[in-house]
């Protein structure tokens, strides 16, 4: 049983600290997704925990043991890299094998364990080759198959299916999902592939700036973004962010307007801190956006994109802003139209001046 | 279009190959010079000089200057001594030079980059100006031997070996070949639960196969033509090596043929150990398939 703790973890590369404070937990076996957009921290973050780089300060728990100081190898973690990293002279078997080899494992043991592992990633065909004969999704495997035959509590993936096509990567991204069932191991994923992300994780962690945003269930984040980074990083098309202006405030409703967006009461759960007259955003899911008869928010179509299954309509509004809608695959519409749009109120998000999210009527707010 | 290219194309190839034998020519040329005048007699060897004959084995042709060289120096231990001298050099600093190069590629130590620039730093000092302090820091050395402790290391065999153990040029040739191997390799294998000795034992040495070659042919050939320094050193034959063994053959009169059958002879070693490792070379780019 091996749940992680991260206690106000910080990295520095000379002066600059590139890991900012972050405090995490996780239980044991969550699969949980680093993500953010590149340069964050997200691998600095990942390869803390293996053990790959100095903690600078922070302390961090593997179970209830503490780890900064103990050797990668005595971790309990496995890791799978980017570039796979297999080792060139080594036959495929001998790659899976090598961890084994170094404990000492007997061979019958091991070649039980490499056998197994070959079976579960279904490249028992592949044993006798070398890394340099194999495809990506291959090798990819073996690196997998690497991981696996440690047994590890925690298996680390750094952007594992970015040097993969798109075909290949949804594929090996429900493998991988299939692999967290069986082995009832924590994993711990990192990719600035929201899609990705969404896709395979229990929790989500959205890093910017080696700062922690957000940390929820993929519907959580789409649904309750806690700033405006989490709003726009999570959900594709992205969510509208529109600039409007505080026209009323009470206890529990928020009236907001803008030359693009009749006035509109949007339920809250507390307006502390929100005054009349301040400028704050305003954000609307594309896919929460219909079109409506009466009110609304009024643009004339730019761009239409048919996808059969629904159609994504660009929209310039009154003030020179752009708006997103996906709207059902029946809509036809073609540019240059003027459209009105609608939304529930209920669906509208608002984030106060300082970017953070103005806590939603209908939930519990933490 | 099509004619004119092709017409280009022969062209270009004809020229590349001219002047691939003509560089061929140069290489080889001296070597057969050498191989063949040994087996001449002195003042033909003099005489074919001034033609092309000097190239090829004619007139009086006899290995008699072998035998000649053999009654004139002792070429069979001056031939071991430099072969056991350079090979216990040449193995054991790959091994050292390619240890320190691992700890300065890979580890992270205080001071690590000032040492690594002091090493480098004497790459530009030439052997001369060293070789005297160097003879008198050797010649007050302790060493423990067969006959027990003994003071001075002159006329042996481990003054022609020890300074030359590590090198600049050995260390700098590796970091340059490590640094460029992939970071993730060496952290795959540390979280596989390798100890440092055994990523570099195990992953590292095995993909380094064309930096072990390169670094080897290069000691060995400094090695085996060292001159000044054992020269220095050994004042007894018993430990001498071939380039100062080149000595006796030049003595009153410079009996021209017998050196030429002396430096044939010297020369096979190099010859074999190069194509040795060649073949190590190529068989390790081939089955790594990490470009050198
Ligand atoms: N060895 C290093 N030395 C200095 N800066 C580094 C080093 N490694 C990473 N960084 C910096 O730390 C930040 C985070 O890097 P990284 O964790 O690799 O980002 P991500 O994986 O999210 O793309 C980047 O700004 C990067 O430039
Ligand atoms: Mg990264």
């Amino acid at each position: 049983m091996a749940g992680l703790e991260f206690k106000d973890i910080r990295k520095s590369y000379g002066n600059v600290e590139v890991i900012k404070g972050v405090d995490l937990s996780i239980e044991h076996g969550e699969f949980v997704v680093f993500v953010g957009p590149s340069g964050c921290g997200k691998s600095t973050l990942l390869r803390m925990i293996a053990g790959l780089e100095d903690i600078t300060d922070g302390d961090l728990f593997i179970g209830d043991k503490r780890v900064n100081t103990v050797q990668p190898r005595d971790r309990g973690v496995a890791m799978v890299f980017q570039s796979y990293a297999l080792y060139p002279h080594m036959t495929v078997y001998d790659n899976v094998g090598f961890g084994l080899r170094l404990n000492k494992t007997p061979k019958d043991e091991r070649d039980a364990k490499i056998r197994e592992a070959a079976r579960i990633l279904q490249m028992e065909n592949l044993l006798d080759r070398r890394p340099a004969q194999l495809s990506g999704g291959q090798r990819q495997r073996v690196a997998i198959g690497r991981a696996i035959v440690r047994n590890p509590d925690v298996f680390l993936f750094d952007e594992p299916l970015s040097n993969l096509d798109a075909a290949l990567r949804g594929s090996m991204r429900m493998e991988i999902s299939k692999l967290h069932q069986q082995l009832d191991a924590t994993m711990i994923y990192v990719t600035h592939d929201q899609v990705e992300a969404m896709t395979l994780a229990d929790k989500i962690v959205v890093l910017n700036a080696g700062v922690v945003q957000q940390i929820g269930s993929p519907l959580e984040l789409y649904n309750y973004p806690a700033n405006l980074f989490v709003a726009g990083f999570i959900g594709s098309p992205q969510m509208n962010l529109l600039p409007v202006t505080v026209e009323a405030v009470d206890e529990r409703t928020v009236t907001v307007a803008s030359s693009d967006v009749p006035s509109t009461r949007i339920p809250v759960a507390s307006a502390r801190g929100i005054r009349g007259g301040d400028s704050i955003t305003l954000g609307l899911r594309p896919h929460l956006l219909a079109h409506s008869e009466v009110g609304g928010i009024t643009g004339k179509v730019l761009l239409v994109e048919h996808l059969g299954n629904e159609t994504i309509a660009n929209f310039a509004l009154n003030s020179g802003e752009q708006l997103v809608a996906a709207l059902p695959g029946s809509a036809e519409l073609s540019n240059g139209v003027t459209l009105s749009l609608g939304f529930d109120v209920a669906d509208a998000r608002l984030f106060g001046t300082d970017g953070t999210a103005i806590p939603v009527a209908d939930r519990p707010f933490r | 279009m099509a004619a004119v290219t092709e017409t280009n194309h022969a062209l270009k190839l004809t020229g590349r190959y001219a002047l691939l034998v003509a560089v061929a020519l140069i290489f080889v040329l001296p070597i057969l010079f050498m191989v063949v005048s040994s087996l001449k007699p002195d003042r033909q060897l003099l005489s074919d000089t001034s033609s092309f004959a000097a190239f090829l084995p004619v007139g009086d042709i006899s290995v008699g200057n072998y035998f000649a060289a053999f009654d004139r120096a002792p070429v069979g231990l001056f031939i071991f001594n430099s072969v056991f001298i350079t090979v216990v050099t040449v193995v054991i600093s790959l091994f050292l030079c390619s240890l320190a190069a691992f700890a300065f590629a890979y580890l992270e130590f205080r001071g690590k980059n000032i040492v690594l620039s002091v090493i480098i730093a004497t790459l530009i000092i030439p052997f001369e100006t060293i070789a005297i302090p160097m003879l008198m820091v050797v010649n007050s050395l302790p060493w423990i031997g067969a006959e027990g402790l003994q003071w001075g290391w002159l006329n042996t065999y481990h003054v022609q070996i020890v300074p030359f153990l590590a090198d600049a040029l050995t260390i700098f040739l590796f970091v340059q070949y490590f640094k460029d191997l992939p970071k993730e390799l060496i952290e795959a294998a540390r979280l596989d639960g390798a100890t440092w000795f055994e990523v570099y034992r195990l992953v590292i040495v095995p993909i380094a196969g064309p930096v072990f070659a390169t670094a080897a042919i290069l000691k060995f050939l400094i090695m085996y033509n060292q001159y000044l320094w054992p020269l220095m050193v050994t004042q007894s034959e018993q430990f001498r090596p071939v380039m100062v063994g080149l000595q006796y053959f030049f003595q009153l009169n410079t009996a021209w043929g017998e050196v030429m059958a002396y430096l044939s002879m010297i020369t096979i070693p190099v010859l074999v150990f190069y194509l040795v490792l060649q073949r190590a070379f190529i068989a390790s780019i081939a089955s790594t398939g990490i470009k050198g």
